[in-house]
């Protein structure tokens, strides 16, 4: 019987990310790992590298503080906590100290979207990207898979100024097969379509739109899914060929309407090609229940049902607005019922 | 080494461009600039490692004024120690000058901008733990405010730079015992402030924050306790060399018109009237 090697991308995202940081990290001496408690670090990174990692203890504000510094002092750190804490709690310090500054801190910012699942709104990240595309100079990175992680990682290296990288917390399935042309701000045409474009973020988003392309293939419907792995700086140019070419544009994520994927698609749109679209969002109020990261993103109401009526509507000719469309639409309860 | 008295004509030096720049159109932090007046002096004089005409040279010390807001006193020093010219200090405030209300990063010899407060000692510790772990020897001062310390991340800096044995780190609090509506032991307590940062691991000395002699041989002797990060609390004045604005609430932030501009300046030069 013939070893085979197991697929190094299967894992949770986070997981890829820290194999990939300690892979690069053994061919350049500037990359720094700075820790704020949040496991699965010390005992890899910090072992190999001890004089290369720190744990600022739980201090989000510090550490990004702290990582600003070490960047001005001309190494590379990759500073680790969940999105909703970089994001909120250490906004000022992202904005003022890193951002502005243009300086090349790498922010990995894990249980992004509804990825915390069972853990509860406080660990939930649903207007990370809102908040992240804001920033001054800031490029944001949000994988769909564990193959995009390690190549989003690699690619942040050397890229100029902050980057963001937004990862999900358990695994989540393969969207790549194997090895693809990855570039920071090209979105990737994960499927042709002439018909209607859906441009999706984030691993399940992403996973969604796929399925979503396939069930509308049986009707006759010819779906392009593009995934936007890189919000800030979004790939226009992808955008305005499927608002050119295709009828219209349905987006998807896991986070909130205003401010995210939609919003900045729209952004991109109005002014250069006008075109219809419709935005599958995570409503805004936080969850007061219990799921996991798919069960949570079909109640908040990012369900395939909802793609693919979306893109149906909009062919259909539907431009206006139903009701709950485009706000904050109806999601699944428990029961698999449709609200 | 210049002496203690040519330190203290220029100390007086900047607190003419602080108040100048408090009579322009948008006036300034006079008070706390003027409290911090002569330790910027001395650091830039006597203590920091730095190359005027090469900013960004690597082997510099690194000094960050947390306290964004006494940007005037650091303009001044700066203008002083050669950064950019002393004509420089007179587009303070103005459209399209370097020169703002809290410092920026476009400015000869800053390296972060600073003015929300409490940021200021991350910054350093980031900057300290790089020199300590690539070998450097790099020291790293930040100037922070008395009132600034109510702001929580400074405790997480102050945590993290005792856990990290960052003794080429050296705090500055400028202790002038105000904020913008009152004393600072009457909005939020300090005190015991020597204490508290004992307790936090670093090592901690007080000083007459304008005995210049006093802070010359506080900063020679540093680090105060080997392994610890170093903490220099400087007693200081409010206003202080400007008797009508010494130990005053209102000089927090002033715009000084014609009348009160020759007034602090006849202050400033003796006449204690």
């Amino acid at each position: 019987m013939t070893a085979v090697d197991p697929d190094p991308f299967s894992g949770p995202t986070r997981e890829v990310y820290r194999q990939t940081l300690l892979d690069i990290a053994r061919s350049d001496p500037r990359i720094f790992c700075v820790d704020s408690d949040v496991g699965g670090l010390e005992d890899g990174f910090g072992r190999e590298f001890p004089n290369r990692y720190v744990n600022v203890g739980i201090a989000e504000a510090n550490m990004i503080g702290i990582s600003a510094g070490l960047a001005a002092a001309g190494l590379i750190p990759y500073a680790n906590t969940m999105s909703a804490f970089a994001t909120l709690r250490a906004c000022e310090q992202l904005k003022i100290d890193v951002a502005v500054n243009r300086l090349p801190v790498r922010i990995v910012g894990t249980h992004g979207g509804l990825s915390a699942g069972h853990y509860g709104h406080t660990h939930h990240a649903v207007e990370d990207l809102a908040i992240l595309r804001t920033l001054p100079n800031l490029t944001v990175i949000v994988p769909a898979d564990g193959r995009e992680t390690a190549n989003a990682v690699r690619a942040s290296v050397d890229l100029p100024g902050p980057v963001f990288i937004r990862l999900g917390r358990a695994a989540t399935p393969p969207v790549y097969a194997g090895p693809y042309d990855f570039v920071v701000g090209r979105a990737v045409e994960l499927r042709p379509g002439r018909d209607v474009t859906i441009i999706a973020t984030s691993a399940l988003p992403v996973s969604m739109a796929l399925g979503v392309a396939e069930t509308l293939a049986g009707d006759g419907i010819s779906a392009r899914v593009v995934n936007a792995h890189t919000v800030r700086p979004l790939d226009e140019a992808a955008i305005l060929r499927a608002a050119r070419e295709t009828a219209g544009i349905v987006t998807v994520e896991d986070h909130v309407l205003a401010g995210g994927l939609g919003g900045a698609v729209c952004e991109v749109v109005c002014g250069a090609h006008p075109c219809p679209v419709r935005r599958v969002a995570v409503r805004a109020e936080q969850a007061e229940i219990v799921g996991d990261e798919r069960s949570l993103l079909e109640y908040s109401g990012v369900t395939a049902e909802r793609i693919a009526a979306e893109a149906r509507q909009l062919l259909d000719g539907v431009r206006f607005p139903r009701e709950g469309e485009g706000t904050d639409g109806g999601g699944r309860n428990f029961d698999g019922a449709l609200s | 080494m210049e002496s203690v008295a040519v330190l203290a004509e220029r100390a007086r030096r900047c607190r003419a461009a602080i108040i100048a720049m408090g009579a322009s159109e948008h006036g300034a932090h006079v008070g706390g600039s003027l409290s911090c007046a002569d330790i910027l002096t001395v650091l830039y004089s006597r203590v920091l490692n730095v190359r005027p005409d090469e900013p960004s040279w690597p082997g510099r010390d690194w000094f960050v004024l947390s306290k964004g807001h006494a940007s005037a006193a650091l303009y001044a020093v700066l203008s002083e120690s050669g950064f950019f010219s002393p004509a420089e200090c007179l587009t303070y405030g103005k459209n399209g000058s370097r020169l703002a209300g809290h410092p920026l990063s476009s400015l000869p010899g800053v390296d972060f901008p600073t003015g929300s407060l409490g940021h200021g000692l991350s910054l350093g510790v980031g900057v300290a733990l790089a020199a300590k772990r690539s070998g450097g020897s790099n020291r790293v001062f930040v100037l922070l405010g008395d009132g600034e310390l109510q702001e929580g991340s400074n405790w997480e800096a102050i945590m993290s730079a005792a856990q990290f044995d960052l003794d080429n780190l050296v705090a500055v609090v400028d202790r002038n015992g105000w904020q913008i509506t009152g004393r600072t032991e009457e909005r939020m307590r300090l005190e015991p402030l020597a204490d508290r940062w004992r307790a936090f691991g670093w090592g901690c000395v007080e000083v007459d924050g304008h005995d210049l002699a006093e802070l010359c041989a506080a900063f020679q002797a540093l680090p105060i306790s080997t392994g610890q990060p170093s903490v220099v609390i400087a007693r200081t004045v409010k206003g202080s060399g400007v008797p009508i604005f010494e130990d005053r609430k209102k000089s927090h932030y002033v715009t000084l018109t014609d009348r009160l501009y020759r007034r602090a300046m006849a202050g400033l030069n003796g006449d204690r009237r």
